[in-house]
């Protein structure tokens, strides 16, 4: 085989502040014709810019600072820009992370389909529209007919991000870039995506750079695999090679599957009344109704992990427990007695004791006020502190999540990094010293590591303080290492619950069943034994029913 | 397509709700102007009794809030008064059969030509600001972008009776191309019309096309760092068809929104421009009114002016829903 993409000696430098910072420190990559590689390596590993200069392409304010790209023969970094915008999207096509924001909502996805081919001068607008649903069809696109000529926002993730896919091979490339296409997925949509990207780029024999900081997913797609940390190589081999042998320290950290797992704990008492008691609570965003009937418990000292996929009720659940949806049926019990339903009629005291951690630590923290600000407005509204004796509290709250105070309490937000601004939420939420924290999705953004810390913390704090956890997730790794009781929702309802080790024992409810026996595991050959074992149709069948 | 429909009437039914609270406003606030039309119109000779007479003939001894439900009855039947000062007072004692003119009369052909003005310079600005303004967000941080930057930004900054000199001076006196002067009547061909209203357009032109201009730059730069359009770029389109194809479409509600305004703009505030191109508008009469407290038509005029504010918005609105996919084909 020929070598299709060569790159040598790259470095790429990007501009914060005004000074060039190195992002990727000279690496060599090639591709052969028709050959996977995967790139992996945790958030700031460089693994999307390293991607994207495969393309000869750099963001605003990054550039390629040293070495060479050869595409084909073609160098790309010295080619003018007619010749590249003549290479991209013809013979080098791109999927982005997120099909949802990359397709331009103003456009039918069949004109964006359409229009690299026709731009490029491959195939006329008719011709290339058949052929666009010819792939649609391929990659098992529910009503491939008709579903291209809708726009963005009228098709859901899993088949844009499938479109995005077909877009790409629109003009038949000789190499993809894949940048994290499965990422914002639920587990059981992303194995629908993963085997029609597999298919396709077998069937055309198209060569691939596959991006991800998911190992399980690479172990999937990828012919080799280039582990990156901090723009850096770590090592390269052949994927089975790889996984069956890492010689570097850093890549055994990556590939040791998670060791953090609490053990069970024993059964609650019967009659011990819960913390909060959800009790057949129905609701509804104005007509579209949302949960239908749902009840659980949870006690003292707990954690309950509710799981599903996106559109479940999970949050919507939560955002019941905490007032800001009152149920249109049901109560919620804290203690044994009944909250009012609208959070404005809940006095300081019930609006004390159960506090939240949210997804997103970046946008849940004000960018404007200082970390000793932040953690200080809870402990005042609730505490009644001000002066040193806040300062005091404060300190000591950040003591409790690690963080020194004194070198905390009067920095910015954003001078913090993922995992530490994470642990100035969970601060937050301990300022109103309550009995039970709503935790949503709050390692879902952090990388593995960083977020096998905010585990560990919590699991800590609970033992500490004897809190309890309402833990949303769709990561059932996650669940699995902290939960002690898990809930499982679909479509508003919910389908199983009970203890952490009977729910990760069969028998399960055939949905807990579909649910865990998606989430990828690391031998290269899961994926093809898992479509052989529930039949190939049957994916696209579970397609078809999800448009509804 | 329901929701949208649904979406104008209530917008439709806000702007009547405004337009009535605005006619509140402008009848309490032209009636604290001060003085009286008919101690105005009498002068050296306001005596006692004339003034007195003048104000029963004209109703205006009657309480305010009894004047403003006749006004505003007559306004909703289309019948906006007669004009003060058009009235034959030499007979206002006795008859007054036939010779007063309506305020519809008198304002009817002054707003047709403010029409016809805002109509032209709005055919001229509206393309123009929104080509350069792509062109500035395409060649932006350029030689080409500064300029057009400059250049608007100063024609903006400088009085508007000044730009309307200068284009005189070029225009007008240097290169006779177009008349100085827009004497517009009534049974012009429209080839002449459009010629002698083209100095004071192109004045208009100049002092509203910074605004949509700059807004049309800004708003497609701010999409710049979209996905899509790094997609667009990814799949080798050219610079041009980026802008044009892929953020103008997602941009158009602001500029709309913008255009709307500054098209308002030259229907209620071209007063100067009118006079120094001796144009017969709606601006002239309207000053002309307020100078001699001809109260209907100061009220019609400030009544005309707030509909056109009110339905160049609601046309923004409608359009903005329109140009969004994600309104007009709920999923």
């Amino acid at each position: 085989m020929t070598d299709l993409v060569v790159m040598r000696d790259i470095e790429i430098e990007g501009r914060s502040d005004e000074v060039w910072m190195p992002i990727i420190k000279g690496i060599d990559l090639t591709l052969k014709k028709g050959e996977v590689l995967g790139l992996i390596g945790e958030s700031g590993a460089g693994k999307s810019t390293l991607g994207l200069a495969a393309m000869g392409f750099a963001r605003d304010g990054v550039r390629i600072s040293g070495g060479s790209v050869e595409f084909d023969g073609i160098d790309l970094l010295a080619a003018s820009a007619d010749v590249k915008r003549g290479l991209l999207g013809k013979r080098i096509a791109y999927v982005a992370q997120s099909a949802a924001a990359s397709f331009n909502p103003a456009h039918k996805l069949i004109d964006q389909h359409t229009e690299g081919p026709t731009q490029h001068g491959v195939m006329s607008k008719s011709e290339s529209e058949m052929d666009g649903i010819e792939l649609y069809r391929k990659l098992r696109l529910p009503n491939p007919d008709e579903i291209g000529f809708r726009y963005p926002h009228q098709v859901s993730g899993g088949q844009l991000q499938r479109a995005m896919t077909a877009m790409a091979m629109s003009c038949r490339p000789d190499l993809i870039i894949f940048d994290e296409p499965t990422t914002a997925l639920d587990v059981t949509t992303q194995i629908e995506v993963l085997a029609s990207i597999r298919d396709i780029v077998e069937e055309y024999d198209t060569a691939a750079i596959y991006i991800t900081h998911d190992l399980a997913v690479v172990a999937q797609m990828a012919d080799r695999i280039k582990v990156l940390l901090k723009g850096d190589e770590v090592e390269e081999n052949e994927t089975r090679e790889m996984l069956s042998h890492p010689k570097e320290d850093y890549t055994k950290s990556l590939w040791a599957v998670r060791e953090f797992k609490r053990p069970q704990k024993p059964a609650v008492h019967t009659d011990a009344t819960p913390v909060v008691s959800v009790q057949h609570v129905t609701a509804a965003y104005g007509k579209v109704p949302v949960l239908h009937d749902i009840s659980f418990d949870i006690h003292a000292g707990r954690t309950v992990a509710v799981v599903g996929e996106s559109g479940s009720g999970k949050s919507t659940a939560a955002r019941c427990i905490t007032g800001l949806l009152p149920p249109s049926e049901g109560v919620i019990e804290f203690d044994g007695e009944a909250l009012p339903g609208n959070y404005r009629q809940r006095n300081k005291m019930q609006l004390r004791q159960a506090q939240m951690i949210y997804q997103m630590a970046d946008t849940a923290l004000n960018p404007r006020k200082t970390i000793g600000e932040i953690i200080g407005r809870p402990v005042q509204f609730y505490m009644g502190l001000t002066g040193r004796e806040k300062r005091k509290r404060v300190e000591e709250l950040l003591e409790q999540i690690e963080l020194p105070g004194s070198q905390y309490i009067d920095r910015l937000p954003s001078e913090l990094s993922g995992g530490q601004k994470q642990r100035i939420g969970i601060a937050r939420a301990l300022a109103a010293e309550p009995k039970f924290i709503i935790c949503d999705e709050v390692t879902s953004a952090l990388d593995q590591l960083v977020a096998e810390g905010i585990l560990r913390l919590l699991a800590q704090l609970q033992d500490e303080l004897g809190l309890s956890y309402m833990f949303i997730t769709h990561d059932l790794a996650t669940v699995r290492s902290i939960a002690d009781e898990v809930v499982v929702m679909k479509d508003g309802q919910v389908v199983e619950q009970g203890p952490k080790d009977e729910m990760f024992t069969p028998p399960h409810h055939p949905y807990t069943d579909l649910l865990l026996s998606s989430v990828p595991e690391m031998d290269p050959d899961w994926l093809t034994n898992l479509l052989a074992e529930r039949g190939v149709d049957n994916i696209g069948d579970a397609a078809v029913g999800k448009m509804d | 397509m329901n929701s949208v429909l649904k979406i104008i009437a209530q917008r439709l039914a806000l702007g009547l709700l405004t337009l009535f609270i605005v006619s509140i406003v402008i009848f309490t606030a032209v009636n604290l102007l001060p003085g009286d039309f008919a101690e105005a119109i009498l002068g050296q000779g306001a005596t006692p009794e004339a003034v007195e007479s003048i104000r029963r003939d004209l109703r205006l001894d009657q309480p305010p809030i009894t004047r403003y439900l006749e006004w505003l009855g007559g306004a909703v039947r289309g019948d906006l008064g007669n004009s003060f000062a058009q009235a034959n007072f030499a007979s206002f004692v006795g008859d007054d059969s036939g010779t007063r003119t309506t305020v519809a009369q008198q304002i009817a052909p002054r707003f047709a030509n403010t029409m016809f003005l805002a109509g032209v310079t709005a055919a001229i600005a509206v393309p123009l600001s929104v080509g350069l303004g792509v062109l500035a967000a395409l060649y932006r941080e350029t030689v080409f972008d500064r300029f057009t930057n400059i250049f608007t930004l100063s024609s903006i900054s400088s009085p508007e009776f000044f730009l309307a000199y200068v284009l005189i001076l070029f225009l007008a006196v240097l290169n006779p191309l177009l008349p100085s002067l827009s004497n517009i009547y009534e049974g012009m061909g429209f080839g002449e019309r459009l010629q002698k209203t083209l100095l004071p357009a192109l004045t208009l032109t100049l002092v509203v096309m910074a605004h949509m201009m700059r807004m049309t730059r800004a708003a497609i730069i701010n999409l710049l760092a979209s996905p899509y359009i790094e997609m667009a770029r990814l799949k080798g389109m050219s610079p041009m068809r980026v802008i044009v194809r892929h953020a103008l479409p997602n941009a158009l509600a602001p500029i709309i929104n913008v255009i709307a305004l500054n098209l308002a703009y030259l229907i209620t505030g071209v007063v100067v421009v009118e006079v120094v191109f001796v144009y017969p508008g709606i601006g002239q009469l309207f000053v002309d009114s307020v100078k001699i407290r001809d109260i209907p038509v100061v009220q019609a005029c400030c009544l005309i002016f707030a509909s056109a504010y009110i339905l160049l918005n609601l046309t923004a609105d409608i359009l903005s829903i329109v140009s969004n996919p994600r309104l007009r084909h709920p999923k």
